[in-house]
Parts: C-alpha cells; structure tokens; sequence
C-alpha cells in the first residue's frame, strides 16, 4: 500500500502572532516552525498501518520553499520513507490542493492523509478539493483509521456523533486525535533521516482563488474584572445585567 | 443569478447554526439585489423548512430521499452542485460545520469556486472586489480575504451573526431532486452512533458552554459542572488533560487539537489557559474563569473570573442561577 502524507509548515503554537508593519504577512522573525499538530496524526497513522501490513511506503509530501526542509527531514526521522517537496509558496488551499492532486495522480497512491487543518490558517479544505481534483471519496475529519485489504472502516466526526464509514482505496482522508499518539523522532530516525530521499519538484501551474489582502489582531480584552469568591452569585448577576449572556 | 444557502437539518429541525447561515445569505443577497433561496439536507420537516421565510429565504429546495437523512459527502455534494446550477447561484453559504467544510471543499472545485471558511462578518462588495473577514492562527488573528472567483463559497463560524428573525412569514418549500444514484451512496454511513449529549445541547452548536479542567480532581466532580450547565442550559466541555485520561469523552475536547467554540458564554473551571487550550475558546465572546491560582494564564483572556475554590464556587453559582431563574 503506497500512502502519501501532506504535511505542512507551520508556526509552532505558542508563537504569539504577529504581522509587517503594512498587515499584509505573517512576521516570520524569530518564529519556530514546526510539522502542523493535526498532520502529525496523519503521519504516525500511515506508519502504524505500513508496519501492521509489513510492506508498502509511507512518502511525505510538501507544498514550500526550501525553509521547510528540516520539518520534512523530521517527518522522515519519524518514520516516513521519502519525500517530495514541492517548491512554491503555497498561496491558498486551491493552489496546495492542485499540486497534491497532480503528484498523487503520478504517484498512483492508495492512502492520501492529511491533518483536519493547518494551524496558521485553519482553511479545512485542502481535503476536500483533492478528492474532487482526483474524484475519490473524502473522509473529513476522521478520528479513526483502519485498513483491511483495500478497504479502509474510518470514523469521521459529525456535529453531535460519529459515522463509521466505509471506502475502498484510493481516498483522502483528513485526520484529527482520537486516531494515534504522534511519535516523536528518536536517534536512529534522526541519523537514517538524512540519507531517506527529498525529491523537489516545480509546481504545475499557478491558479489560485482567493488573495488575502490585510491581517487583523484582535481587539485587546478590557481586562478581568473579579467578583470575590465569597459572593460567587453575584457573578451570574453580572452576566445577566452588564454582559447579557444569560 | 441568487445566493444559495446550504441549510443543515437534524430530526426535523433546521440547525441553530444554518438559521444563522439562512440569515447570512439573506443579507447577502440583499447586498448583492437579489433573493436567497436554500437547500435542505438531513432529515427535515415540511413546516420548518417553511420557517426559513422568518430568515429571509424565499424558496426552500428539498430532496425527501431517505439515505439523505445522514451526511453522504458524495451525494450531499451532488445534490448542492445540481441546486447551486438550477438557481444560478453566484453565491453559496454553509456553515463552518464538519459538514459545510467537507462538502464545501468539494464543491469549490465542482463550481470552480473560490471558497472561504471560518467566515465571521458579511462581506463588502466595494467595486466589485468581493471581501470576506475570516478567522485565522487558531483564533489569534483575522485575515480580509478577496474572493477573485466568478462564484465564491462561504462557510460562516458559528455564533459569529445573529440569526434575524421576522415572525410570520414563510417560505415555499418545493421538492428537488438531484437523480442520485447507488454511486452516489458509494461513502454512505455503515453506522451512524450518536454522543450523549448533557441537556440534549451539541457543545459546537452551543451558545453557553461549562468547561472543566485537571482542576476538577476527577470524573465523580463533573456533577458540579453538569448542574451548572444544566442550570443554564448550555453544553459541557473540558480540556485535553481530562479527556486523555478518560475523565470525559473526546468529544468534549476544546482547543487546538479538539474542537473549536466560540459560544457567548464560556465558563472554565479549574483550567489553567494554556495558550493551546485557548486556541479553542478565544473567540467566545464573554470567557469566565474560575481558578484557585491568581496567576494562571486563563485569567488574562477572562472578561469575569474569580480566583477560588471550584468546589466551593460553582455550587453558588448554580444556586445563584436558579435563584434567577
Ligand atoms: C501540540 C499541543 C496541543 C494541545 N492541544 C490542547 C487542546 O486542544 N486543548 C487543551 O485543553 N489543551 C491542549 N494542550 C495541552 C495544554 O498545553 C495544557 O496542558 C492543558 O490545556 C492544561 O489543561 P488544564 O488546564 O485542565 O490542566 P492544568 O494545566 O493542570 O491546570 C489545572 C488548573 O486548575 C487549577 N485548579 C486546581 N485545583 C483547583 C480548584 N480546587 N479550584 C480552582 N482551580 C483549581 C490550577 O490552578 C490550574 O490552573 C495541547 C498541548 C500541546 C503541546
């Protein structure tokens, strides 16, 4: 079973937001960056699977520049097989969902994992527009995993409950926790990393729909205002007459 | 030309979030000169369909086939894409839902859309550059986004517009068929299992939410934060530590790596405020904190709080509610 999993580059979660002076970027000076949480269960699964199933490949993939490489060496110190990367900056989840679309489609995958969202964005798309790009089902997001021959039994989370559902290869599925504990790189993964092959590739076309044009902070909190524990109550006044909440 | 909205039925009932959706596109189908129509999917009534009218929808489109009852990416996909072509529609909205954002993203590229997710405000259409506000950096930030495709999508945050209501009037509600077909079903539920829900209220659809973290001690505490929710009628969460460990199901997981909320009412207690835990709830619009430690971090996303005993607190503000009630 050949998987392909979509990582992508993104701040790590405490780093505290920041933009240019103009709003129109991200503030990348002095950030860490980091494999985006919810891809990571998208990574520890396939791995799990290809070691269950004693054979196949687990190929990691990238939409970036070169300065996301060392989080792609970390995917592939975790236990991936090798990589691609795709160099462009990845402008909005259409473009992304293109160029995964076009190197699943040479690729001849049977699995395309992913996390639910990235967490600089939190578009919930990229998912989505693959599967449609490849026109194979997509299960979003999916909180469990299992195969058996080339039919794979997912949960996928609904408002409210879950579905267990039911495709054959190949599909997309888009991951969220309860699905594995992430690993993380040990030694060995780290000095076999470097050796694993990182193929770059250019990226097919250009289009994308959507063109972000300014970055907002939200407005600061007026401060806390504390009602002494001794007279609890006069919290649930306060949230009636002055917040109007209840 | 017409905007199309995506409405979401549950037993019957259209959901809170799609009546907020219903009126989003009504507005913005005002903004644009023209009428809203929707499309229902899930399982829907005659008669609250018909009610859409109080948010502005003028037609109802419904397709009564039964395996549309669960949520079928497939098919729901096609159903929307053959609704959006009949009425013309330059426009869709959904909500920000596990179901807007998965069908959402698909249609996007069956319309060859542009498509907007986490959207918190109507858009402006300043000289025809259509912009839409949307949530980005895990509730952190905002980003103006321009839609530069012919037909754009948006997928609209819960809670984040007022669902309008003008009592009486009605929309006619016309059955559709999008002639789906056994293919169509190819990703249908084998099983569909359905959480227990505190007070019956879905924590993403909720508008008050009670949430309790390793400051509860354990799983036999969780009555005081299940009477107070009660009380209020709102929904029960908690944060990552205390559904690791099986205190809570997962379900009840807000933050980061669990669900996102933004209710009115978010009420933490005897949760720290990690800046992973707040990634989920900063976008609620009045926070509580209650905490026995004045420096935790909670304390400066709080509007309320009070430093003390949650054993000791939260009873007095059960009491308190029922006192008002
Ligand atoms: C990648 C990543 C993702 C994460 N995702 C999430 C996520 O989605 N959601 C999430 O919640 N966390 C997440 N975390 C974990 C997060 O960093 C914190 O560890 C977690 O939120 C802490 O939970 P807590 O506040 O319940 O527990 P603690 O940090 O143990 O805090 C307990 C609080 O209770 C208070 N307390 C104790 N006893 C009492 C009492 N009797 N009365 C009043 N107050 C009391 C204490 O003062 C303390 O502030 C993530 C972490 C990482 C690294």
């Amino acid at each position: 079973m050949k998987f392909l999993v979509c990582i992508s580059n993104v701040p790590d979660t405490t780093t505290k937001i920041t933009f240019t002076p103009d709003n129109k970027e991200f503030n990348k000076a002095g950030v860490q960056f980091v494999i985006n949480p919810w891809d990571e269960y998208a990574l520890t699964r396939a791995i799990e699977l290809k070691e269950v199933q004693g054979s196949g490949t687990v190929t990691v993939l990238n939409v970036g520049e070169a300065d996301t490489e060392p989080n792609i060496r970390k995917a592939l110190a975790i236990g991936a097989d090798d990589a691609i990367r795709v160099n462009a900056y990845p402008k909005d989840a259409f473009f992304v969902a293109q160029q995964i679309a076009s190197i699943a489609k040479d690729g001849g995958y049977d699995v395309i994992l992913m996390g639910k969202e990235s967490i600089d964005y939190n578009g919930f798309q990229v998912h989505g527009m693959v599967g449609e790009l490849l026109g194979i089902p997509t299960v979003a997001p999916a909180m469990k995993l299992d195969m058996s021959g080339n039919t794979a039994t997912l949960e996928r989370e609904i408002e409210g409950g879950k579905e267990i559902v039911e495709v054959n290869t190949p599909f997309v599925a888009s991951c969220q926790q309860p699905m594995c504990e992430p690993r993380i790189p040990n030694m060995r993964g780290i000095m076999t990393a470097r050796t694993k092959p990182l193929k770059v590739v250019e990226p097919t076309g250009d289009a994308s729909r959507t063109q972000v044009t300014e970055y907002q902070l939200p407005p600061k909190k007026q401060g806390v205002k504390l009602i002494p524990a001794e007279s609890a109550g006069d919290l649930i006044k306060l949230l009636r007459n002055e917040a109007k909440v209840i | 030309m017409s905007v199309l909205v995506v409405v979401e039925c549950d037993k019957g009932e259209v959901k809170k979030s799609s009546l907020e959706v219903a009126s989003y596109g009504s507005q913005v189908a005002q903004l644009l000169g023209t009428t809203a129509t929707a499309v229902a999917v899930g399982e829907a009534s005659e008669a609250s369909l018909a009610q859409l009218g109080e948010q502005g929808i003028s037609k109802v489109l419904y397709d009564a086939e039964p395996r549309l009852k669960d949520f079928v990416n497939g098919a729901y996909t096609k159903l929307i894409a053959a609704a959006a072509q009949q009425e013309d529609a330059k426009v869709l909205v959904l909500a920000n839902s596990n179901v807007g954002a998965s069908v959402g993203s698909r249609l996007a590229v069956r319309l060859q859309a542009s498509l907007a997710t986490n959207v918190v405000e109507l858009p402006k259409n300043d000289g025809g550059q259509f912009t839409v506000k949307r949530g980005a950096f895990s509730g952190k930030a905002f980003a103006e986004v321009v839609l530069t495709g012919d037909r754009k999508i948006i997928a609209v945050k819960k809670n984040s517009i007022e669902a309008q209501h003008e009592a009486g009037k009605n929309a006619t509600v016309e059955s559709f068929s999008a002639q789906l077909s056994d293919v169509d079903f190819a990703d249908a539920p084998k099983q569909v299992v359905l959480q227990d829900q505190a007070g019956g209220i879905l924590l993403p659809e909720a508008d008050k939410v009670v949430s309790g973290g390793r400051g509860m001690k354990g799983p036999e505490n969780w009555g005081l934060i299940e009477d107070l929710a009660k009380a209020l009628g709102a929904a029960t969460a908690c944060s990552k530590p205390v559904s690791d460990v099986d205190w809570r199901p997962h379900h009840e997981h807000v933050g980061q790596t669990g669900i996102t909320v933004s209710p009115n009412l978010y009420i933490a207690c005897g949760i720290s405020g990690a800046i992973q835990h707040l990634a989920g709830v900063n976008s609620s619009k009045v926070i509580v904190v209650i905490n026995k430690d004045p420096e935790a971090p909670f304390f400066k996303a709080a509007d309320y709080g009070i430093v003390g005993d949650v054993f000791d607190v939260l009873p007095k503000l059960t009491q308190a509610v029922k006192e008002l009630n």
